[in-house]
């Protein structure tokens, strides 16, 4: 009968609000988190800065600037991309910005029969670059949405190994900086070597404190400091990186869940009219089948057929 | 009244202590344990595992555990970049301790780096919590 088109349309309304209320769950859910997020980018600011400026008073004040950390090489053979990502999917084109961003970069270094490596932060996107066989070192994962200074430890040390083996000869980041949350984009940065960091801070030498560099008294010897300092601060760099990346993340989802809250509600409404609509049909068709076999059974009485419709509404 | 600097510590993930002091005492890489009172010349340290301690303006004393990091002292102000640092309110003792036992039973039958730092850790965890020295 007709009915059966309405009992489809219905499961079908009723499996999408069930998915909407999902949605909607999850959109909620990044909202509040971008939040605490964006507060976890700002808190890690202080110590970015006053690292900063700590490497850029040791560059002045004597260390000596032949650590292999500071020092480009003069032919890059290798370049390391570490893509950060997120571990799940359902947040809109995040992963694929990244990830067709670092993708260019490796196409282009092919071209110029360059090496590269990718050191995929993420699970996700450590899927998307294992399924298409790109050359890869250790994949990182398990803590896009809330990473702790101990994940961006052992990336930056992981970095810095790479690149003091000579493994590769040049690290760079690729991830989504978070400018606000309607707002973000995937950047590129170099990581290691940190010369065109401290090099263009030793050219513009500023001292917002008025102390001359050459008067810090340093213990142990600036050379010494400089040498634990110096991993310390693409620890902080690859922190950022990853903070931002996890506010990133949020919005993004918070936006694509937002996409599909809308779409159900659309949908829902849709299939409404159209259920409605077959019902009304059913309805119809029957009441004619009912005049047709009252008129075949030959009755002219209107009283006599109104009683045989309002007994078959009854059933 | 003794003059104030203006003290700061700052882990990578969030600003533990921002105020005024007229004291802070930590202890560096060789050096071991220094003080900085108003007016220190600019100096730069690497920081060991310690208990350091800061005595504010009013006269209070601010307990840290501070695990690794370094110090620079310039135009009047004291700040701490730690690895990783703790308020003494926030550090867990037992595990302190646990972590302090384990550590020492280890080097009883082998001498390992990780141990030393674990122990060293838990030094400075205890110390800054209050607890004498076993």
């Amino acid at each position: 009968m007709a009915g059966g088109q309405e009992r489809i349309l219905r499961g079908r309304i009723r499996s999408i609000q069930a998915t909407k209320k999902i949605t909607r769950a999850m959109e909620l859910i990044s909202a509040s988190r971008i939040a605490k997020a964006q507060g976890a980018v700002q808190a890690a600011v202080p110590y970015s800065e006053q690292i900063t400026e700590v490497v850029r008073h040791l560059s002045v004040g004597g260390a000596s600037p032949d650590f292999p950390l500071l020092q480009g090489r003069d032919e890059i053979m290798t370049t390391c991309y570490i893509v950060i990502g997120a571990d799940r999917g359902l947040c809109g084109g995040y992963n694929a910005g990244v990830e067709r961003a670092a993708e260019g970069e490796i196409k282009a270094d092919v071209l110029r029969d360059r090496g590269y490596l990718v050191v995929p932060v993420g699970r996700k996107v450590e899927t998307y670059f294992r399924f298409r066989g790109y050359q890869m070192g250790t994949a990182f994962g398990g803590f896009s949405e809330a990473p702790s200074f101990e994940d961006a430890r052992e990336i930056g040390q992981y970095a810095v190994e790479l690149f003091t083996s000579g493994e590769v000869d040049r690290v760079e980041l690729v991830y989504t900086r978070f400018i606000s949350p309607g707002n973000q984009e995937v950047v590129l940065r170099p990581l290691v070597p940190l010369s065109s960091v401290t090099g263009a801070r030793i050219d513009g030498v500023e001292h917002p404190t008025g102390t001359p560099a050459f008067d810090f008294d340093f213990e142990p010897d600036p050379s010494t400091i400089l040498e634990v300092l110096l991993p310390r601060y693409v620890q902080a760099r690859v922190f950022a990186a990853l903070l931002n990346a996890a506010a990133s993340e949020h919005a993004f989802r918070q936006r694509a869940m937002k996409a599909a809250t809308d779409n159900a509600e659309e949908l829902i409404k849709t299939l409404s009219r159209i259920m409605n609509r077959a019902r009304q049909d059913a309805i119809t068709t029957e009441i004619m089948e009912i005049v047709g076999g009252a008129e075949a059974l030959g009755s002219d009485d209107p009283a006599e057929l109104l009683e045989l419709v309002n007994a078959l509404a009854d059933d | 009244m003794a003059n104030t600097m203006t003290v700061e510590v700052v882990s990578p993930e969030r600003l533990l202590y921002s105020g005024e002091a007229t004291m802070v005492i930590t202890r560096t890489l060789e050096g071991g344990e220094i003080a900085f009172q108003a007016g220190h010349m600019p100096f730069l340290g690497a920081l060991a595992d310690s208990h350091t301690r800061i005595i504010t303006a009013d006269g209070s004393v601010i307990d840290l555990a501070v695990h690794g990091g370094f110090v620079e002292v310039g135009g009047n102000t004291v700040s701490i970049l730690s690895d990783a640092a703790e308020l003494s309110g926030e550090i867990d003792v037992a595990r302190a301790q646990t972590a302090r036992d384990r550590a020492q039973e280890h080097l009883r039958s082998e001498h390992d780096a990780e141990a030393v730092a674990a122990l060293s850790r838990a030094h400075a965890r205890l110390a800054a919590a209050g607890l004498p020295p076993r």
